[in-house]
């Protein structure tokens, strides 16, 4: 049996695979809005819109999980990369502010248009922005630049050498191409009924694949020079290879079922293969939280904490995963196969929008 | 601006704005689902109606609400990542139960606001049920953990280090129970006040109209009730805090000199450096019968402990009297309320009750804001009552008046946004003469979902 400590972290890694997976394709939805033009781009607008209203708030919640095991669990890491990553998580911060309230502003105008379309702009760069900082933030943790001065105990950062790096940076553009990797495979089955649509995405699919291989090629070459010990990791680790053929085999089945057409394999090797960037950069980092000087084991709390909350997840989980089940059952299973406009029924006295000539599609689409 | 303070006024300003929509996150449900309950039951579409339109104007406050509360949650280490290193796991129970409380509250949530017509009425309905609950549970949970700031437990304090740790005494700490209650009734006290408060404005200019009459009639019922109730919820803490935390009592009431039979001071200027309390109302031996039960209680005042431990004792004062302040006012206004509908056998709406409404509406708000700068600047200097000073526990990283800077202006910016968009929302709500057309509609016993008057409006 693995150390309680262990455990945790591996909690920790589900949780921020489940981000990723979840909340990140919500982020890669608000970057595909960025292109959202031409002849179908109104159609585009509201597919993309309608598969993240009922969701996004329930996948950012992973994000809040990952910081309270963090703090909870591993106060020591916590308080270590919260005091030298300050400028770019409390950047993502202002990006996450700015994606949320953009996306409640544009679903729910009360006839504002002028306020909606900005609104829709400022959704639509927040979304890229945000998942950006947090791979910069990321990659600056698996650089290995986080040095804590064992004596005192304190950070040793100018709080900005550690990030402002071009490793971190490859790893923000490797995170942004998952998110929207993940957005437009996942977007190609929600459309599949609407032949025109999904072809959109299937398209920005093949190309968001190729920038997620050739970003992770990018990080990859990078690591060797600046983040030596993830780079061992990832190439010569106890799994490393066997991690590697998954991955791209992985990567390989969602280039073909994309290519012909088969959106649902597409979208299951899409999730597996975001899974198992995340779990590889996890092991390729074990046993270190932050490498060099925060261990799993030495930054964990007291046995006490780990027990409790770790049964703390377990019973709640068992009131959660139905709950999660059942939302994504009524909203994602549901679709019959037609783009559903979410219904949001016209109220009797409608706003003036809808007095201001016909809706598009005959309901008041927010 | 130093840091310390920069850091200080960004966590303020921070927590001040999530609060209010936070309350609206825990209490706005109960109201949504009163209206739709009485949909379910008596079919008359205004009640639909009614809760349509608060869940569509809801929406939004729910979305700055929980972007605005992950913020908190890196501020807590971006701020403050010593407090977070040795408080985190002695909070681990209440923050991770409301992981969970979270997770229910947005899934349902998103099921309530997208799901009027994929679930069945009595479904949705508990959907809404379980948007409250889970709104709710999260505030206990959060002050929780806020209580073991001002009440510490659950551990032993060994070389500077909080070691022994224990859980979950260190949640159901001394005063968990009177804070999560005093919280809880204020939330749902201030958004029935807002609610309130608005439908009487727009029922002043367009009288008789059923829309409105019905908000105000489920907004009141839920005031009327915490009105009645806050108060002795806040005598109740104010009893806690005496004994855990005296010299916050000693601030809260300009009390300078430990004495016997200590006044109650009603108003009054703390003036530090002569050590009284200036044209305060004094009701003699008042305090001490309020903290302490007897008129000749003791009761510690501020020279009785250390100068540097000292809160800021001006405003922590000013803000108790503006929360009881509001607390009275919202009970007279409560308590004629009652006698009114008492008498006339209907909810009142004589137009200066109306008026009075109005006038009310943003006090619950106004009593949080002031509630919550008790609590906080009130423990200063501590962030762990008597164990970590807030000045050890903030980060290093220089320049906090560029962060505090950016979150304020960003904050302005949404408030202005959101409040202009509450602003067109209410003001779209049916007139009585679409109303008129509804009653058409009920009375004839027509089709279920018949929309009538959507687009000649
Ligand atoms: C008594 C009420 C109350 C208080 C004092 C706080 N919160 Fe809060 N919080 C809520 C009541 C609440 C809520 C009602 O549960 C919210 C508001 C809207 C929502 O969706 O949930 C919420 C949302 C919310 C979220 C987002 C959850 C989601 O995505 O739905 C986080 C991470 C926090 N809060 C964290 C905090 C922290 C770290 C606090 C203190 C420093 C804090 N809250 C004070
Ligand atoms: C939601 C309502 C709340 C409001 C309006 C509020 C208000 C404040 C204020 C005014 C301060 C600054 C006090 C000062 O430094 O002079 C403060 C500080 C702080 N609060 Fe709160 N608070 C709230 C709830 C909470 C909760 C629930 C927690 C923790 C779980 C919390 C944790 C802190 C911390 C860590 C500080 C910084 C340290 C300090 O200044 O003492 N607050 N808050
Ligand atoms: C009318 C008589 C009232 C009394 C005697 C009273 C008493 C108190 C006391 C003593 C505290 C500080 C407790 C501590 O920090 O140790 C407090 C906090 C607070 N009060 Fe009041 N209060 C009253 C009315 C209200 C009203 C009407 C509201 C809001 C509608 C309100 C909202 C709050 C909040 C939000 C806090 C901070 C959170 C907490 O400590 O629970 N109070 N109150």
């Amino acid at each position: 049996m693995p150390e309680l400590s262990t455990i945790v972290a591996m909690v920790l890694v589900v949780a921020m695979a489940a981000y990723v997976l979840s909340g990140g394709a919500d982020f890669g939805g608000g970057i595909w809005r960025l292109f959202a033009w031409g002849p179908r781009g109104e159609r585009q607008r509201d597919a993309l819109n309608d598969a993240i209203a009922p969701i996004w708030e329930a996948n950012h919640v992973w994000l809040i999980l990952v910081i309270v095991l963090l703090f909870s669990c591993f106060p020591r890491a916590f308080s270590v990369l919260m005091t030298a990553l300050h400028i770019p998580l409390a950047a993502m911060l202002v990006g996450i502010v700015l994606r949320g309230s953009a996306f409640a502003f544009e679903s729910y105008p009360a006839g504002a248009t002028r306020l909606q379309k900005r609104s829709g702009r400022v959704f639509a760069v927040s979304s890229a922005v945000t998942p950006f900082l947090l791979g910069i933030s990321v990659g600056a943790i698996a650089s290995g630049n986080l040095r804590v001065d064992a004596a005192t105990g304190m950070v040793q950062t100018n709080f900005v050498s550690e990030w402002l790096a071009p490793f971190p940076f490859a790893i923000g553009a490797l995170l942004l191409a998952v998110c929207a990797f993940l957005s437009a495979v996942y977007m190609t089955v929600e459309v599949r009924a609407d032949v025109e649509l999904a072809n959109d995405f299937r398209r920005r699919g093949l190309w968001a694949a190729v920038a997620v291989g050739v970003f992770a090629l990018v990080s990859l070459l990078l690591a060797r020079r600046d983040a030596p010990f993830l780079y061992e990791g990832l190439v010569h680790g106890r799994a490393a290879i066997f991690f590697q053929i998954l991955t791209g085999l992985a990567a390989v089945i969602v280039l073909g079922a994309l290519w012909q057409r088969r959106y649902r394999i597409a979208r299951l090797a899409a999730l597996v293969q975001g899974g198992l960037i995340i779990v590889g950069w996890a092991l390729a980092q074990f046993p270190y939280l932050i490498y060099p000087d925060i261990t799993i084991a030495g930054a964990a709390a007291d046995e006490v904490v780990l027990r409790l909350v770790l049964i703390a997840l377990a019973a709640g989980s068992v009131l959660l995963l139905p709950a999660f089940y059942y939302l994504y059952r009524v909203f994602k299973a549901g679709k019959s196969g037609g783009v559903e406009v979410a219904q949001n029924p016209a109220p009797v006295a409608d706003e003036s929008e809808a007095s201001g000539g016909a809706d598009e599609s005959g309901v008041d689409s927010r | 601006m130093d840091d310390l303070l920069a850091a200080r006024s960004q966590m303020a300003m921070s927590l001040a704005f999530h609060i209010v929509f936070a309350a609206v996150g825990i209490a706005m449900p109960l109201l949504m689902i009163v209206a739709e309950g009485m949909w379910i039951r008596t079919k008359r579409r205004v009640y639909r109606e009614l809760a349509q339109r608060w869940a569509k104007g809801t929406a939004i406050i729910f979305a700055v609400g929980a972007v605005s509360g992950t913020v908190l949650s890196f501020e807590l280490g971006l701020l403050w990542p010593t407090f977070m290193e040795h408080a985190g796991p002695l909070v681990s129970m209440p923050f991770s139960l409301e992981g969970f409380a979270f997770f229910l509250e947005a899934i349902f949530l998103g099921l309530y606001l997208y799901g009027w017509d994929r679930l069945a009425p009595k479904v949705h309905w508990l959907c809404g049920l379980m948007v409250m609950i889970s709104g709710t549970m999260s505030g206990i949970f959060v002050v929780c953990a806020n209580a073991w700031m001002n009440a510490p437990a659950g551990f032993d304090f060994v070389g500077g280090e909080f070691v022994n740790v224990r859980p979950w005494e260190a949640m159901f700490n001394a005063l968990w129970m009177p804070m999560t209650a005093h919280m809880t009734v204020a939330a749902f006290q201030a958004v029935a006040f807002a609610v309130a408060g608005i439908h009487a404005w727009m029922l002043l200019k367009d009288p008789g109209n059923a829309f409105h009459r019905a908000a105000i009639g489920i907004a009141l019922i839920v005031g009327l009730a915490t009105a009645i109730v806050q108060p002795i919820m806040g005598d109740l803490l104010a009893k806690n805090t005496a004994v855990h935390q005296p010299i916050k009592l000693a601030a809260m009431e300009g009390q300078f000199e430990t004495e016997r039979g200590a006044p109650l001071r009603i108003g009054g200027m703390p003036d530090v450096e002569a050590g009284r309390t200036n044209y305060a109302l004094e009701i003699p031996g008042g305090l001490s019968f309020l903290a302490f039960g007897s008129f000749e209680a003791e009761v510690r005042g501020l020279k009785d402990f250390p100068r540097d431990e000292w809160p800021p004792v001006a405003i922590v004062h000013i803000a108790f009297q503006i929360m009881v302040a509001c607390g009275m006012w919202m009970l007279g206004v409560a308590v004629l309320g009652v006698f009114l509908a008492w008498r006339q056998r209907a909810l009142p709406e004589q137009r200066w009750y109306l008026w009075l409404l109005v006038v009310s509406g943003p006090l619950g708000f106004v009593a949080i804001e002031a509630g919550w700068t008790v609590t906080e600047v009130g423990r200063q200097p501590w962030v762990i009552y008597g164990f970590m000073r807030t000045a050890d526990a903030v980060t290093p990283m220089p320049g906090l008046i560029v962060p505090f800077t950016v979150f304020s202006v960003l904050y302005l910016v949404l408030s202005v946004i959101v409040v202009y968009l509450l602003r067109r929302h209410v003001f779209q709500s049916p007139t009585a003469a679409q109303l008129a057309r509804i009653a058409e509609v009920d009375g004839g016993g027509a089709a279920d979902n018949v929309q009538v008057g959507g687009d000649d409006a």
